[in-house]
């Protein structure tokens, strides 16, 4: 959904602020998203998006090991000009359900990486400044890895059969 | 026997202006150094309805009508029929009636009083822009011994804004009418302060309504924040407040409905302003829901109930008692807090200022039972007292890590940070919460809260003031609110004949004070419960919360008449105290 | 309190309580959670000098998850409760939230009148047509074709209620629609609405993924309002706007410049004592 940055990014640093908002997001969102698992008692995918925050974790690692010595512009998250909006890594709160089974959980991460993907080959392919666009081309590589390895870990999951969000028990009132 | 006091009744309608008489006739006896107060009855038309202004003055505070009226002065003698019931006549009793002051075929309704003609009507004409009324204030005047000197003052400050012509005919009217009187019969003269006392000040008086009375005791107590939304009998009160608290520096927003006024006070509270709202029995009825919203988030508000005739709509102009019960029980789940009523106009002052420190104490909601005859009449009072008792909240001075806003204390009141303050962030909730707030359904927590915000209600030291005890002897009479006044009067009058009877007067109605009570009735053996509600509402409550003596009987009658001293006298006479 | 540059920037994060949200998975008042911690954010207001504001329902839970003063009253009250702490406190940042329930039916009464006195305040309404708390019954908002509402079997017939044109027309001086899927775009949207003075209404379209899963598809369906749709002060260019654009165009949609209510505090006598003059004979 996301295809790039409105404007066109104009140095190296702008993108590693980019790439960090991207991370950081995608782990306030999984842990999240793991809270909200554990509010409903899903306790199997909790675990599975705790896991995801940590991967993210590390790309922050990533990043900021890239970063090393430079000075990255400080934009707060709104500032960030994400094409609809939203980080790729971000969006799609609204995808999760309580029942959600694991295969779901990395749906749901997947579709994340890949809009990572999508919004890193736009910068590459609007890039003006060298740097900025090995970097990017950089960026699309290893947003591709992650997809990769998503999709593997994925396929220890069956998919979700027809009927996975049955609930027999009606919902509460609670007010 | 020398007269004490009079009691007279202006009565008019359309545009007759008889109520602004009888204020006129009130302000001048207190110059003149009476007591006194005005209530007034009045037809349902918005204007030019019958009207009847109902005065008693007398050389001593007083909190109570007559058993009877002495002079009545029917300016337009039809629309006296209306007031009958309010009017109780002797033989003795005079009208003053002006046979041609109304339609032909008007007449005076038949009482046991005399009847004697003035022509308000024609001795008005024989004066430029002369009314009648103006014609009857210079008689009473005269017929009540006031000197006609102390009336001009009055018309001056009244009719300023009509300009000179209008002040210069009213006075000419007021002389003629003064002249009339000498060939009327004269009443006893009260004696008049500056004439039995040269020289001595006296204690500083006022003249002063139980609606305003109650505004000045809320704004004395702290309060700054007030949402209205007008009701009778308790508009006057708002609208008081509305022009008072500005100048204090607070403010008085007109709500939308009674709804958002309970709110509103909810939510100035909430940000560390005392805060009151005023209403009637039909308002209190759609507020219980967001009063109870207070108790349970234990944020300080108080609501001032000036009571009317119920159910519903009932009788909005007329007094009665009868909203106790949902006052004392109207707020669904257990919901402890305070229910407090003044027993004349004058403690209107005391007991609201009372109400909003022991609100802003406990952190609760407290009711304040007024009623229509205390909030709508005009009393000439003794200057109340100023109390020491102010708003005071607890409010944490240092805040530590993990403020409990609903901490389980052991008096039950735990500090309440104000927004604004580093550290003390909280949401006060409605749901039932654990000491952070946070809502909860254990039953620990809300064991443990429904305990605290008992507890804290209860433990409470609240003095001598939860009643009024007087007098001495083994028979005495309960009562609460505007009741008192006619209880009083009673029993000073069977004191003067030598019997004793004691007065139980309860301003704290809740929570109870088992122990107070207890104390209260030691050595009573026969107790008479004196209240203004059909279903005997107090009687009830009094049954539920305390042991009673044996021989215990109730006078009760619902609104629209008040109680008079003398009917009260024959219910004990039945004890033995015959007067 | 509209905060400045001077006072501390605390992070989005720093303005949750860390008490866990029972809102349903996929509910768009995560997102909604998420936006009004990036405003607070970005606008350098203290937690302390901020009160959130609620009534009853799933949205109305708000206060509970941050880390401000808040107060959640009872059903439909939101707006009394936050006027009479703003008209009391007017340092401090009041911000109303609730949902189209709460707002529009029992809160309908209050929502007018608060319009119309525009005081100095943010109402966040999450709009999600239905009753979510009360297991899914017909809101004022909902469709009239909706048949899935137990009560309304066979749809409500009525007329759907149109808040932001009620808004605009009882007085409120800044109305906007947002998505709660672009928490981001909400964030600044909300910012605004705080920095606009006078009554803000900002109506988030937020799903409620149990009892409206087809609402799922809003941030498909939603589209920013075009250029030639921008914020104006002109009501009656807005009254046209939001009377004809389905409830689908997302911005600031009215920015106007209506006083607010603002009673001063000011007293004019120094001692209490001056008031016994009225009464004195």
């Amino acid at each position: 959904m996301s295809n790039g940055p409105k404007r066109t990014i104009g140095s190296s640093e702008e993108l590693l602020a980019y790439s960090l908002a991207l991370e950081t997001e995608a782990v306030e969102r999984f842990n999240d998203l793991a809270d909200q698992m554990e509010m409903h008692h899903n306790y199997e995918v909790a675990d599975l998006f705790r896991k995801l925050a940590k991967i993210e974790g590390l790309h922050i690692d990533n990043v900021n090991r890239a970063s090393a010595g430079k000075e990255l512009p400080s934009l707060l998250a709104w500032e960030f000009e994400w094409e609809g909006g939203e980080s790729p890594e971000g969006g799609s709160m609204e995808d999760a359900h309580y029942l959600m089974k694991p295969w779901h959980a990395i749906e749901l991460a997947m579709q994340g990486e890949k809009r990572a993907v999508a919004f890193f080959r736009h910068v590459a392919e609007t890039a003006i400044d060298d740097k900025v666009l090995k970097m990017a081309l950089e960026l699309v590589e290893e947003e591709e890895e992650h997809v990769a390895l998503l999709q593997q870990w994925q396929e220890r999951y069956p998919k979700p059969a027809k009927g996975w969000d049955d609930d027999l028990d009606p919902p509460t009132m609670l007010e | 026997m020398s007269r004490k006091n009079l009691s007279i009744a202006l009565t008019g309608s359309g545009g007759s202006g008889v109520m602004t008489t009888g204020s006129m006739l009130l302000e001048a006896a207190a110059k003149a150094g009476w007591y006194g107060y005005m209530g007034r009855s009045a037809g349902p038309q918005i204007r030019g309805g019958e009207a009847a202004a109902l005065i008693r003055v007398a050389s001593e505070p007083i909190e109570s009508p007559d058993d009877s009226f002495d002079l009545v002065l029917a300016i337009e003698p039809g629309s006296m029929g209306r007031f009958v019931a309010e009017l109780p006549l002797r033989p003795d009793s005079l009208i003053i009636s002006d046979a041609e002051g109304g339609r032909r075929s008007s007449s005076l309704p038949e009482t046991p009083a005399q009847v004697v003609d003035l022509p308000m009507k024609k001795l008005a004409k024989t004066v430029k822009g002369g009314r009648p009324n103006m014609i009857a204030l210079g008689a009473v005047a005269k017929m009540i011994g006031l000197p006609e000197a102390s009336i001009y003052p009055i018309l001056e400050k009244t009719l300023k804004s009509k300009g000179a012509e209008a002040l210069e005919a009213s006075w000419a009217c007021v002389q003629k009418g003064f002249a009339a009187g000498h060939d009327l019969p004269e009443f006893e003269a009260l004696p008049i302060a500056s004439e039995s006392s040269p020289g001595e000040p006296g204690p500083e008086r006022w003249s002063i309504t139980g609606n305003e009375a109650a505004g000045l005791g809320a704004v004395r107590g702290g309060v700054r924040f007030v949402a209205a939304y007008p009701i009778t009998p308790a508009t006057e009160a708002l609208e008081w407040l509305a022009g008072t608290l500005p100048k204090l520096g607070g403010v008085l927003v007109q709500a939308e409905d009674e709804l958002s006024s309970i709110n509103q006070i909810i939510g100035a509270s909430f940000g560390g302003t005392p805060a009151l709202t005023a209403t009637s029995g039909p308002g209190l009825a759609l507020m219980t829901e967001s009063i109870g919203l207070a108790v349970c988030s234990e944020v300080p508000v108080v609501i001032l109930d000036v009571m009317r005739c119920g159910p519903s709509t009932g009788i909005a102009t007329k007094s009665e008692q009868s909203d106790l019960n949902i006052a004392l029980n109207g707020l669904h789940g257990d919901a402890p807090h305070l229910v407090l009523s003044p027993n004349s106009v004058s403690d209107c002052v005391f007991t609201t200022q009372w109400a909003v420190h022991l609100a802003e104490s406990m952190q609760t909601a407290a009711i304040v039972l007024s009623d229509q005859s205390l909030g709508q009449t005009r009393a000439i009072v003794d200057r109340p007292a100023d109390l020491a008792f102010l708003a005071k909240r607890l409010v944490p001075e240092q805040l530590e890590e993990n403020y409990l806003r609903y901490a389980v204390a052991v008096s039950g009141v735990s500090p309440m940070a104000i927004p604004g303050q580093k550290g003390g962030q909280h949401t006060a909730d409605g749901l039932e919460h654990t000491e952070a707030g946070t809502p909860s359904s254990l039953p620990e927590d809300h064991l443990a809260q429904l305990d605290k915000r008992e507890r804290k209600i209860n433990g409470f030291d609240y003095g001598q003031h939860w009643a009024d005890l007087e007098g001495v002897g083994d028979t005495a009479v309960i009562t609460w609110g505007s009741t008192t006044g006619p209880v009083r009067e009673a029993l000073s009058r069977l004191k003067g004949q030598g019997v004793d009877i004691r007065l139980i007067a309860i301003r704290l109605l809740a929570p109870e004070r088992p122990a107070d009570m207890a104390a209260a009735l030691k050595g009573i053996k026969r107790l008479l419960v004196v209240e203004q509600s059909h279903s005997k509402q107090f009687h009830r409550y009094l049954r539920a919360a305390y042991d009673l003596p044996a021989e215990t009987r109730v006078f009760n009658r619902p609104g629209p008449l008040p109680f008079r001293p003398q009917e009260i006298i024959e219910q004990l006479a039945d004890w033995g105290t015959k007067s | 309190m509209k905060g400045d540059t001077a006072c501390t920037l605390l992070q989005p994060k720093e303005y949750k309580s860390g008490v866990k949200p029972v809102w349903c998975p996929g509910c768009g008042d995560f997102g909604v959670l998420g936006s009004i911690t990036k405003a607070l954010s970005g606008l350098r207001i203290q937690p302390e000098n901020v009160a959130i504001v609620s009534g009853i329902g799933c949205s109305s839970r708000m206060p509970t998850y941050l880390n401000t003063y808040g107060f959640h009253g009872v059903h439909g009250r939101a707006l009394a409760l936050a006027t009479g702490l703003k008209v009391a406190r007017q340092d401090l940042t009041v911000i109303a939230t609730g949902g189209d329930g709460d707002g529009f039916s029992i809160g309908g009464n209050h929502f007018l009148h608060t319009c119309r006195r525009n005081p100095d305040m943010t109402y966040i309404v999450m709009d999600n047509q239905v009753y979510g708390m009360t297991k899914g019954q017909a809101s004022p908002t909902t469709d009239p074709n909706w048949v899935q509402g137990k009560l309304t079997p066979s749809g409500t017939g009525i007329n759907p209620f149109q808040p932001l044109v009620i808004a605009l027309a009882s007085g409120a001086n800044f109305i906007a629609r947002t998505s709660s899927s672009d928490s981001n775009g909400t964030a600044r949207v909300i910012m605004e609405a705080i920095r606009h003075p006078g009554f803000s209404m900002v109506q988030v379209l937020s799903p409620c993924v149990t009892f409206r899963p087809e609402q799922r598809e809003w941030k498909h369906m939603l589209i920013p309002a075009p250029a030639a749709m921008e914020a104006t002060s002109d009501p009656a260019l807005a009254a046209r706007r939001l009377l004809t654009d389905e409830g689908v165009y997302t911005g600031i949609l009215y920015q106007g410049d209506r006083p607010a209510y603002q009673p001063k505090h000011e007293p004019s006598i120094d001692n209490i004592a001056e008031l016994d003059e009225e009464f004195q004979i």
